[in-house]
């Protein structure tokens, strides 16, 4: 059966699905060995970004994902996804801990956003994600991040500045998200099927503009439809890429993560 | 420096007599909402004179009160964005504003001296779409941390945004990475970057090279936040205090180094500048 190609709505609807799957439930079927590492040393623990270290084919790499709760309980705890600062630097601090060790690192991306919120203003939101960015940039040990469903805004980006980036076939990266974006636009949130349309958020789009490398197939109807298929696809993709990564020169490396971002624009003089 | 004290709360209680003309035009402050003539603003390089705000300038105009008479050297300066997600009368919009502003995009870069100490300098623009980051501003920015680096130069960013530039979508959120990037390779270079925030600094900017420097300065009363006010309120569903946001809040807070009121901006920045050891050439 020939997959139809959906529109980014239908896309955004889906990764919205009840039964999409979250980071929770692909670690143990791509990972082998896994630790979680809490806290930020310095404010409190985020519940939205866990960080720990594992196995990937035998290979000791370091894991840092946005996470989404599966039901009210746990979206509450790790507040959808979205992180205070402290889930920043909890992840800065362990990407500087993977450096330090040699391990490659592994970022999901799957948020609608930093929150937006007194404390996290408070305790530096904007810093939080600079910091990570810049970092990031820096950082002497390979990154690839995977968009798992919703890469939304600065609060995406402080995990995705990396060596590739990759997203499921269903997901969406985007500056906001499409009601922010209706909201400022337009002044009106409900337009957020219009947003959707022009905003160019799919990973087609994604791959097209050159922020994307790798679109990751999913099954037939969504990643839903079957867990094993879509970790296999994952864990595939991530295998490929880490060995290939860690065997570069890392300034060369380095030179090529700093290339990817600064050649992403568009103007004329 | 008691002196300049006395001068500035003597000008103040002065000011506070004067009653404005209302037949001439007028400013409100955004903060204070008190109502003062717009020629006497200006003469102020518009400060409140109620409550000291640091009121908005053009870039233009920062550049005047900043750099030695005549050291300016634009870089870039023919640079204009294209219409990266095709977003419907972007590229009209943008042809309007260029005509009434005077301005090809959201900020102005280029090399100058202050009292003698040669520097990089960006300044953005609020007039220009609220100086929200597109592929200009980003361009521009990472040329001028680029040109930075390799000069071995000490370089200063005015800072003022909405954010990022939604107009160009994805392509403006990637503008925080690049810029970014180049910070971090200046940083390493061991060169001086010094921030000063001004009205408003927010969202993609704040999350970007604003938070980065060395050194960051803030005018006082500026807006300096990453999420958006109403944005906040309509999160939490409750009212913020009026100082929330503002560079006094942020300073308590830890992310402002100090705040340094503009009549002092220029001689703040050359004697922060030497201390670095760049000179006077």
């Amino acid at each position: 059966m020939e997959k139809e190609v959906k529109s980014a709505y239908e896309r955004l609807e889906l990764i919205r699905h009840k039964n999409r799957p979250t980071v929770r439930d692909y670690i143990p079927l791509i990972f082998t060995d896994f630790y979680e590492m809490h806290g930020d040393r310095l404010c409190g623990d985020d519940a939205a970004i866990i960080g720990g270290v594992g196995r990937l084919d035998g290979r000791p790499v370091t894991i840092i994902a946005q996470v989404k709760g599966r039901d009210i309980n746990e979206n509450k705890k790790c507040n959808f996804a979205m992180p205070h600062p402290e889930g920043y630097r909890k992840a800065l601090r362990l990407v500087k801990q993977a450096e330090k060790f040699n391990r490659p690192v592994i970022c999901f991306i799957d948020t609608p956003g930093a929150f937006c919120g007194i404390a996290a203003e408070e305790r530096g939101q904007g810093e939080a994600i600079a910091k990570n960015i810049a970092e990031f940039m820096t950082l002497r040990t390979p990154i690839i991040s995977v968009v798992l469903g919703e890469g939304g805004s600065g609060g995406a980006l402080a995990l995705g500045v990396c060596d590739e980036l990759a997203m499921l076939e269903n997901a969406i990266y985007s500056v906001v998200s499409p009601r922010g974006f209706a909201s400022i636009l337009w002044k009106d949130a409900s337009k957020e099927k219009e947003a959707c349309q022009i905003m160019k958020i799919t990973a087609e789009d994604l791959v097209r503009l050159g922020i994307a490398e790798t679109v990751i197939e999913e099954p037939l109807g969504g990643a839903h439809n079957d867990l094993d298929k879509i970790s296999e696809n994952i864990k595939e993709y991530l295998s490929e890429k880490i060995s290939e990564k860690c065997q570069k020169d890392i300034d060369e490396l380095l030179k090529a993560r700093y290339t990817k971002f600064r050649k992403i624009g568009d103007f004329i003089e | 420096m008691l002196e300049d004290l006395f001068n500035v709360v003597k000008k103040r209680f002065n000011d506070e007599q004067e009653k404005p003309d209302l037949a001439k035009p007028v400013y409100k402050c955004p903060r204070c909402q008190s109502i003062i003539n717009l020629d006497r603003f200006e003469e102020l390089k518009k400060v409140c004179p109620s409550c000291n705000y640091h009121g908005r300038m053009t870039a233009r105009e920062r550049i005047a009160i900043t750099v030695d008479k005549g050291s300016f050297i634009e870089f870039d300066k023919d640079m204009i964005s294209c219409n990266p997600i095709d977003y419907p009368d972007y590229d009209e919009k943008q042809a309007k504003l260029r005509k009434s502003t005077g301005l090809k995009d959201a900020v102005i870069t280029g090399e100058a001296k202050i009292k003698g100490s040669s520097v990089i300098i960006a300044v953005m623009d609020s007039h220009y779409m609220m100086a929200s980051m597109g592929s200009v501003v980003g361009e521009k920015i990472t040329r001028a941390f680029e040109t930075a680096t390799v000069r071995n130069m000490p370089i200063v960013v005015f800072t003022a945004s909405g954010g990022a530039r939604m107009q160009e979508g994805i392509v403006s959120l990637m503008q925080m990475a690049k810029t970014s990037g180049a910070v971090a390779r200046h940083n390493q270079s061991g060169q001086l970057y010094i921030t000063v925030l001004t009205d408003p600094t927010t969202g993609g900017v704040t999350a970007s090279f604003a938070s980065l420097g060395d050194i960051i300065i803030a005018e006082p009363k500026v807006l300096v936040g990453f999420a958006g006010r109403r944005v906040i309120e309509g999160t939490i569903k409750q009212r913020l205090p009026d100082n929330f946001q503002l560079a006094e809040f942020m300073q308590e807070k830890g992310f402002v180094d100090i705040i340094v009121e503009r009549y002092k901006m220029r001689s703040t920045l050359s004697h922060l500048l030497k201390l670095h050891g760049y000179n006077a050439e």
